[in-house]
């Protein structure tokens, strides 16, 4: 029914990916678990941080980024090791390959999700930090809102494509944080430098615009080697 | 020929787990309309071969058409629908919720109108706010087949139907099978439950240490003695 | 045939890192700045280059083997892959005990050693990826992904790294610190960057007839498992 045309094929590649990041995030704002898990994993985690450091220190100051991105990474973790993992349960994963819908929709649609759970961690998270050290970055909201975003969906691609790599294999759990890691370090080294530049109120400037550059291209990069394999990943 | 478009040919497929050959040169022409059962010992093959069928694996040699287009053509997969050991459903969504989905991924224009005729015709429609989770286990398997036949696949693939059911639900299943039939589907079903697939059976074939050791018309002979085939082509 | 070339070429190699260890340790003299020490760069570089061809020869290979889905090739990126390991191992141990004893630290965050310790994490990662998996098909088709993900990693790793430390040098573990070797030093670099390279490919293609034999025996245990 209907031509084959690009455009419709893109309208009904967009409409799935829609379907299913909405299924994803119906499912997961139904029962929170992963939210909450996360959520109180990155409170964790800045409280211990701030017996390390003294929380007015200039010090602070130097890794305020670091200290985020560590946060943001790490709790960021519970949340994509379910994206795929979710649906083994009662085998929802063969019915939707097997579905019309494309693997890349698929996906895509798995990785919005995903990154609108993560960012929703993150931004509270940032609230935390605020509060716990007193640290003041209205002027460069926006800034840093961009740098978080482009820095969660480098995290978001990588994290959904290996959580469908590793949704089969028996030491899932650990496979997952070994392989994604390393591969985030240098979304991870930019976002980590941009951020504590922008959070000690440096504007973007000659200085740091390489890493916007290597975030931007690192995000690029992997969305597309992401949708292109992801066919051979999940049916062969 | 008429009914041709929908037949499903299986040409010379081969599928290797590294120089294991789980499936060696399956050549196999499934007429339009016909039911057939898929016989086989536990490891001979079914199973791969249904995913195969389904979308789910690609073979390593060969290929499967469904009327010249390749299986895992988008519109082939509409036509096809799949009912595996799982059912398929997602436990924290709702009745409705479930089948919107799949309605929405296999192109419905208005999903929710389709989701809500089949939760009809399965009697669901009074639960079809409640959690998947709470429902007892026939209402499962009745959504389960809601969800199989919700898109009005041409072609059916079951593997192993029979399995876990009650005689209420085998007979329930058998009722849909035959109707399926009547309505001129195309269903493959792998099983163990020999009398029961075989009542229902046009064809028969029987896989055996991955390959086809024996296909054909189920006859009046294999009903009265259905050990009959594993002893003639089997190796017992 | 191929019995003799790996006879050959660990012939070879042994033969030049025998030459070149006389030569490095009793012929040459000591540089002005660094002492004895310095002669670790006669290792140290080589084996970078070793190191480093894990990810461009993996990568390829790699991507072939999603082309053709001939096992070959992924037992060629599994046995490049582990072998660049190793030399990586050398550039990092090699790298630290000359930066111990010439600055005193054990490590710096300078451009190459980080690339090479990035590198070293995500080839562990694709080896760890391939125990975690024992049916050979599903096990190259996954790792062939990694090995692509991964080594286009190293590439960005590398290139950020360097647009950042030409903006902020800090110190390098460098050969070239006063502008240049002397000529009669440089030579041993080069035979032993030649011999280093007989040895990879002396343990690639063992490392391969491994991997090719592993897989026949899992489908030999497969085939009388199911029969």
């Amino acid at each position: 029914m209907g031509t084959t045309s690009v455009g419709s094929f893109f309208g009904s590649f967009l409409r799935d990916t829609l379907a299913i990041a909405a299924k994803d995030l119906r499912s997961e704002f139904r029962t929170k678990e992963a939210l909450n898990a996360s959520f109180a994993f990155s409170v964790v985690i800045l409280v211990l941080f701030s017996f390390a450091f003294d929380p007015s220190s200039e010090q602070l100051q130097t890794i305020s980024g670091g200290l985020l991105w560590l946060v943001f990474s790490f709790a960021g973790a519970l949340i994509l090791n379910r994206s795929f993992a979710r649906e083994l349960q009662n085998d929802c994963l063969d019915a939707l390959i097997s579905s019309p819908a494309p693997a890349g929709a698929l996906f895509l649609g798995k990785a919005v999700a995903n990154f609108v759970l993560l960012m929703i961690v993150e931004l509270a998270s940032l609230g935390v930090f605020g509060i716990f050290y007193d640290s003041r970055f209205g002027a460069q909201l926006g800034s840093i809102a961009l740098v978080i975003a482009l820095g969660t969906w480098g995290i978001t691609v990588i994290g959904t494509m290996f959580s469908a790599l590793t949704v089969n294999l028996r030491m899932r759990e650990m496979m997952l944080p070994t392989l994604v890691y390393p591969l985030l370090i240098p979304a991870l080294m930019a976002a980590m430098t941009l951020t504590t530049d922008l959070m000690n109120g440096t504007p973007f400037g000659k200085d740091n615009t390489i890493w916007l550059r290597v975030l931007t291209g690192f995000d690029f990069i992997y969305s597309i080697l992401a949708v292109v394999f992801i066919d051979v990943v999940l049916i062969g | 020929m008429p009914g041709d478009e929908r037949a499903l040919e299986i040409d010379r497929v081969s599928k290797y787990y590294g120089h294991f050959p789980a499936l060696r040169d399956i050549q196999l022409k499934i007429a339009a309309g016909s039911t057939l059962a898929l016989l086989g010992r536990n490891g001979a093959g079914k199973t791969t071969l249904l995913r195969i069928l389904a979308g789910l694996s690609k073979p390593s040699e060969g290929t499967v058409r469904v009327g010249g287009a390749d299986v895992r053509d988008e519109k082939t997969r509409r036509r096809i629908g799949v009912l595996g050991h799982g059912i398929s459903l997602y436990d924290e969504l709702s009745a409705a919720e479930n089948l919107t989905i799949f309605a929405q991924l296999y192109g419905y224009a208005d999903p929710r109108k389709r989701a809500a005729e089949w939760l009809e015709r399965v009697g669901l429609e009074r639960v079809r706010d409640g959690l998947v989770r709470e429902f007892s286990r026939g209402m499962r398997q009745r959504l389960a087949v809601a969800r199989a036949f919700l898109h009005d696949p041409e072609i059916l693939l079951f593997d192993e139907p029979f399995t876990a059911l009650d005689d209420r639900a085998i007979a329930v299943l058998q009722g849909l099978l035959s109707g399926a039939h009547s309505a001129g589907r195309t269903i493959i079903m792998s099983t163990h439950q020999l009398r029961e697939a075989l009542l229902l059976a046009t064809h028969v074939a029987l896989i055996q240490r991955g390959q086809l050791a024996y296909t054909g018309e189920r006859t009046p002979e294999m009903l009265e003695d259905p050990g009959y085939l594993y002893r003639t082509y089997g190796d017992n | 045939m191929r019995n003799k070339l790996v006879y050959v070429l660990c012939l070879l190699a042994a033969g030049i890192l025998c030459w070149q260890l006389y030569n490095i340790l009793l012929n040459l003299p000591n540089e002005k700045d660094q002492g004895a020490i310095y002669r670790i760069v006669y290792f140290h570089v080589p084996a970078i280059f070793t190191g480093f061809m894990g990810f461009f020869v993996a990568l390829g290979a790699s991507g072939i083997y999603l082309a053709t889905r001939n096992l070959k090739y992924d037992a060629f990126a599994a046995a490049v892959t582990e072998v660049s390991l190793t030399f990586a191992t050398i550039v990092l141990a090699t790298g630290m005990i000359w930066g111990r004893i010439i600055w005193g630290i054990w490590w710096t965050w300078d451009a190459r050693l980080t690339t090479m310790l990035v590198c070293w994490l995500i080839y562990a990662g694709y080896l760890m990826l391939r125990r975690a998996i024992d049916e050979p098909t599903q096990r190259a088709r996954l790792s062939a992904v990694v090995s692509i993900f991964g080594c286009t990693d190293i590439l960005i790793v590398w290139k950020s790294i360097e647009w950042w430390r030409t903006q902020h040098p800090a110190p390098v573990l460098s050969v070239r610190d006063g502008g240049g070797m002397a000529p009669g030093m440089e030579s041993p670099i080069y035979w032993n960057w030649l011999a280093l390279m007989c040895l990879a490919a002396v343990l690639v293609m063992i490392r391969m007839r491994q991997e090719n034999m592993a897989r026949e025996i899992d489908s030999l245990r497969r085939m009388a498992h199911s029969y």
